[in-house]
């Protein structure tokens, strides 16, 4: 048999109908519902007398929208409370189970599947968000989709895709001590471009993603959708399979252990032959952030804002000099001397519990800067919430003047109450810097944990390593 | 959905790479429950020089005069020309449904976003490929002279300029038919229901634990 990627593999596993005309009909494990994407996808199903063909395959949990002060006073934006509250009717009437805003297990979706195990290997989970990649660091294939394919999976329990090519990003080590996978996700994106994994499933390999953590994976994977690829990807290994034990969605007993039989089979042969490949050795890697309203602009903390005269070809020039304005930066300011005036830690990027230890190694006994107007930690689940506090690490950020906020999206897209004011500066853990992603007219650098959090002690991007 | 029709309209330049959906359709009106209703804040915060609200009458926002939606006669047009990686970031559809309610029914890039490609599709847009060369042709034109009118033709997968180039596009013959035929993926689908079954029934052999069901509402 010819040897296969991890990709080919899932995919042949999943082909329930494959047409002459090279479209394909797969089959989703899972899906993933959010308040943000499912409404017209519900209404759908109702207009056309439609019900969900499996409905344990199905998981709800508002996120985008919920508060992440206290609860009990409910939603106060009416729109807002309307799209949750609608969520919760049509998890009602449709029979699908629903982590709602009062359920301790709820979070933003792609920190709460993995914890939970609903997410497991080898399967195909889908939801109306495009970072739905992270899940493949458990080795599923796992893409974001829009409204109308929500309604078709709920509908059909199928996709009809067409195979994507194979990319196979190797990160060689080791990493040096201190930075994060999110300084390697980013100078990733820096290297190949935000349309560089387009068409492509993205698998990470090589000895620095071996040694990293499966929650460090997450991060890896979560930001495959910025350079490109719908999917990204990282092969089972032990790590993978002991991360799943003990999970409430994951068999037990023997049904565990034929379970990883079959999850050890998902990785890519040896000899698999990939369309593209990239090669990036990360033992001297710096700690990025980025400086304009694209993910691949770029550079380490060693540098300077860069000059658009420098830019790849013409068009990108324009590009950068339009970010650049917005940004309300200058070409050869040093990165480590721009001022802040938020820090965000959370999202489904860096909002696990690892990610709060890094930040609150760097927090654990400094103070933030008086010139930061706010620093916020929002845990990515209840659960992450309630590990963080029963090691005290709540306690090392209130102490240092960070708040402490109930789990949600947040301020990764301030679609709640978290956002920046228009030209207000952030260093944000979250995985888009796009004009207004984090409210209008604000500006977003995209850092790892450590770096956010060195950030509100001095006030200015730092190497965490320097404090 | 309606069919996809042959038609002409005023190309409507925006000479930008990587524009993003967040760019397209900014996030607070993705409180919409609604499918419908996008159009006036189809690119909002480069459109408006303040900061548009859902439900918001936008007929009295004071508007940005240098963006190209915002002049005659783009704001007529119905074909939307822009450069590399149209449509990156979120998955949200209400990105096409924006463009859409404004009338656009195709748009021309150097390259898509994969999510947002598909979801273009569904809605009935036609989102195209062109080779760099062709979509500086196009701006220049625009910027040289007058607006470019381009007729779109998906049958004959050709667009015709008004001064008579033909630029011929690729487009899969699955989509393409969906789009001339305005067909339900659903309904298609669901014509397929009996291999559908026969995949789960042998799909729960091999692996039983995809088929357990998930617990219920019980809180840890
Ligand atoms: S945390 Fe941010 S990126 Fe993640 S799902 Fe929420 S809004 Fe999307």
């Amino acid at each position: 048999m010819t040897a296969r990627t991890l990709y080919d593999k899932l995919w042949d596993d999943h082909l329930v109908r494959q047409s002459d005309d090279g479209t394909a009909l797969i089959y989703i494990d899972r899906q993933l519902l959010h308040e943000v994407t499912s409404p017209q996808a519900f209404a759908g199903l109702r207009e056309a007398g439609r019900q969900p063909r499996r409905r344990a395959a199905n998981l709800a949990v508002a996120d985008h929208n919920v508060p992440t002060t206290d609860r009990n006073a409910g939603i106060v934006d009416p729109v807002s409370r309307l799209q949750v509250q609608t969520l919760d009717s049509n998890c009602a009437e449709f029979g699908i189970t629903e982590f709602d805003m009062a359920d301790p297990r709820q979070g933003v979706v792609h920190v709460v599947g993995p914890e939970q195990g609903v997410t497991q290997p080898g399967m195909t989970i889908v939801c109306g968000d495009s970072h739905t990649a992270t899940h493949g660091a458990l080795g599923a294939l796992a893409f974001g989709i829009g409204t109308s394919e929500v309604e078709h999976v709920l509908a059909t329990q199928c996709l009809v895709a067409r195979k994507m090519q194979n990319l196979r990003i190797t990160l060689t080590g080791p990493l040096p001590e201190g930075i994060a996978s999110k300084d390697m996700i980013l100078a990733v994106i820096g290297l190949i471009g935000t349309s560089g994994g387009t068409g492509y499933a993205m698998e990470f390999a090589g000895s620095a993603v071996r040694e990293a953590s499966i929650e460090a994976r997450m991060t890896l994977c979560n930001m495959a959708i910025e350079g490109g690829a719908r999917a990204g990807l990282v092969g089972v290994d032990e790590a993978t399979v002991s991360y799943m034990a003990g999970r409430p969605y994951v068999p037990s007993g023997s049904a565990f252990d034929n379970a990883a039989v079959a999850w050890r089979e998902m990785v890519s042969d040896p000899d698999a032959a990939f369309d593209l490949e990239f090669e990036l050795d990360v033992s001297r890697l710096r700690p990025q952030v980025t400086w304009g309203t694209s993910p691949e602009m770029v550079v380490s903390i060693d540098d300077v804002v860069p000059d658009p005269e420098n830019a790849p070809d013409g068009n990108r020039t324009q590009d950068w000099v339009r970010a650049l304005e917005y940004m309300g930066l200058e070409s050869g300011t040093p990165i480590n001397q721009i001022p802040l005036d938020k820090v965000f830690i959370g999202a489904c990027t860096n909002g696990r519990i690892e990610d709060l230890r890094a930040a609150a190694a760097v927090a654990n006994g400094r103070t933030v800067a008086s010139g930061i107007k706010q620093a916020l930690v929002v845990p990515g689940s209840g659960l992450v919430k309630r590990q963080a506090e029963s090691e005290g690490l709540d306690e090392v950020f209130r102490n240092a003047g960070f708040e402490w906020r109930e789990p949600g999206c947040s301020m990764c897209l301030a679609m709640n109450a978290d956002r920046l004011d228009p030209g207000e500066r952030c260093a944000a853990t979250s995985n888009r810097n796009f004009e207004g992603r984090q409210g209008y007219g604000g500006r977003t650098h995209l850092v790892s944990p450590a770096m956010a959090a060195a950030a509100a002690i001095t006030g200015c991007f730092t190497d965490p390593n320097e404090l | 959905m309606d069919p996809f029709i042959k038609y002409s309209s005023i190309v409507i330049p925006v000479d930008r790479s990587n524009i993003d959906t967040d760019a397209i359709i900014p996030k607070q009106f993705l409180k919409s429950v609604e499918k419908s209703g996008f159009g006036d804040n189809l690119f909002d915060a480069w459109r408006y020089l303040d900061q548009g609200e859902p439900g918001e009458d936008c007929s009295d926002r004071p508007r940005n005069e240098a963006f190209v939606l915002n002049q005659e006669p783009y704001c007529q047009g119905r074909i939307l020309l822009a450069r590399e990686n149209f449509g990156c970031g979120s998955s949200r559809e209400h990105a096409v449904w924006a463009l859409r309610d404004f009338g656009i029914r195709t748009v021309i890039a150097g390259s898509f976003a994969d999510i947002f490609f598909n979801n273009c599709f569904k809605n009935g847009v036609l989102p195209i490929v062109l080779p760099g060369a062709d979509i500086d042709w196009l701006f220049n034109r625009d910027l040289s002279d007058e607006p470019v009118e381009l007729e779109v033709d998906l049958e004959r997968q050709a667009l015709t300029t008004d001064d008579g180039r033909v630029y011929r596009f690729e487009i899969d013959d699955f989509k393409k038919n969906c789009l001339l035929q305005g067909l339900d993926d659903i309904a298609l689908t669901l014509r397929h229901e009996n291999e559908i079954q026969d995949y789960e029934t042998r799909r729960a052999v091999e692996a039983p634990w995809l088929f357990g069901d998930l617990p219920s509402t019980d809180r840890v």
